[in-house]
């Protein structure tokens, strides 16, 4: 690792501050994909905030209808939280299958959404289950949120604070894990909300998407058999030594199948 | 930069560079050896220790994180000459060849137990996702697992 300053501030508005002070900043939350990136000198910060010490953003409560989750929340939290269980199961088992259990003892849920990996589980649970994303400023649609390959709408020194899932009528979250790192080869979370069928894809493409023509034949029938001739077309998919491009389109189909066999 | 944590109930106080990782930290400034580094990038676990209670990879743990934290690693398992039962339970089991792996795959399967006080087969094989036994030598690091929840 290249040499850094490093501060953990204890509020928000430390982080902020230290944040526009120092133009090289980054942030650090629970560190399971930054640390590993600096320690192969992939990334060069030469100043982490250190968000760890910012006790208002862990927890998760239910409001209104929704399951609002801090930023700070680690994956362990989530995938035994009696809350989460109880009114979105699928997220507990997203969170569950998240790396191994000491990534998951660590790893936060904003982290993992700010860093916006292609093959990162959170992203197809916010867009699938249409969150929102709170920051220090506004709230952004998990529709929107997410632009790019590692791209977010975040700005520089901008800090997600919570992420609010409204609590679906049933949903299901299936993914083909790269047997060693556990990321998703492909991830496709299905959900009937009030709003109609959502369906999130991740590890395919270069960032999370929603199947529209899955969402529309499921709407119309809420059965496997619906979306089983489906092929979505998968010219502009990720090709890597795990899987070819070709094969990620033919397991969209299978995970999303398998999860709307789950609910029926 | 001044750290202070807690080592196996013992205060440590020390100036780090930033950084440095806590597995650094507790094999080069306090000497505690029992606490491998396998990979370096978090796949391995033979770095696994706890810090409050929980199971965590300490190469990818900056020492300055432990900041006012309790910190248990292998060394601070057992009473005095008695073993802790994982210890023993790995012992009586044969749950090591080289050995390598053990001090991770000892620290992860006290964390497993302390959430599932009766974990089958496979939810121990799962549970131990996270540490990697060169030797391959899984079959009796489960059965040693499965010794100590029963003698819970």
């Amino acid at each position: 690792m290249y040499r850094f300053n490093y501060e953990a501030p204890t509020s928000i508005d430390g982080t902020l501050t230290a944040l526009r002070q120092n133009s090289e900043a980054k942030i650090i939350a629970g560190g399971m994909t930054l640390l590993p990136t600096m320690k192969l000198r992939l990334a060069s910060p030469d100043y982490l905030v250190d968000i760890n010490n910012i006790q208002s953003l862990a927890g998760i409560t239910k409001n209104n209808g929704s399951i609002v989750i801090g930023a700070m929340t680690r994956h362990a939290d989530v995938a035994s939280s009696a809350l989460v269980r109880d009114c979105i199961p699928c997220l507990a088992n997203l969170a569950e299958a998240i790396g191994d259990r000491q990534v998951r003892n660590r790893g936060t849920i904003g982290g993992s959404v700010a860093n916006n990996d292609p093959s990162a589980d959170y992203p197809a649970g916010l867009v699938g289950l249409g969150a929102t994303l709170v920051t220090d400023r506004r709230e952004i649609e998990a529709d929107d949120f997410f632009t790019g390959m590692f791209e977010t709408l975040l700005k520089k020194d901008e800090i997600i604070t919570a992420v609010r899932f409204p609590i679906p009528k049933r949903a299901a979250y299936m993914k083909f894990p790269n047997p060693a790192s556990r990321y998703a080869i492909v991830g496709v979370l299905v959900a009937e909300t009030s709003n109609g069928v959502r369906v999130a894809v991740t590890g395919a493409a270069s960032c999370v998407f929603r199947a529209q023509a899955m969402e529309v034949a499921l709407e119309n029938e809420f059965t496997p058999n619906s979306i089983a001739l489906l092929t979505l077309n998968s010219t502009k998919f990720n090709e890597d030594i795990h899987a070819t491009a070709e094969y990620r389109g033919h397991l969209v189909n299978v995970m999303a199948r398998r999860a709307v066999s789950a609910l029926t | 930069m001044k750290v202070s944590f807690s080592v196996n109930d013992k205060t440590v106080e020390s100036d780090v560079e930033p950084r440095t990782l806590l597995v650094d930290f507790l094999r080069n400034n306090l000497g505690m050896t029992g606490t491998h580094v396998g990979c370096d990038t978090s796949q391995c676990g033979a770095c696994v220790v706890h810090m409050d209670g929980r199971s965590i990879k300490s190469c990818t743990l900056l020492a300055l994180q432990a900041e006012g934290r309790e910190i248990k690693t292998i060394e601070g398992l057992a009473f005095g000459d008695k073993l802790h039962p994982m210890q023993a339970a790995f012992r009586e089991e044969h749950g090591l060849q080289c050995g390598f792996c053990t001090p991770g795959m000892i620290m992860s399967a006290i964390d497993l137990l302390q959430s599932n006080g009766d974990p089958t087969e496979a939810e121990i094989r799962d549970g131990l996702e996270g540490n990697i036994c060169r030797c391959t030598g899984y079959h009796n690091i489960v059965k040693s697992i499965q010794t100590a929840a029963k003698a819970q």
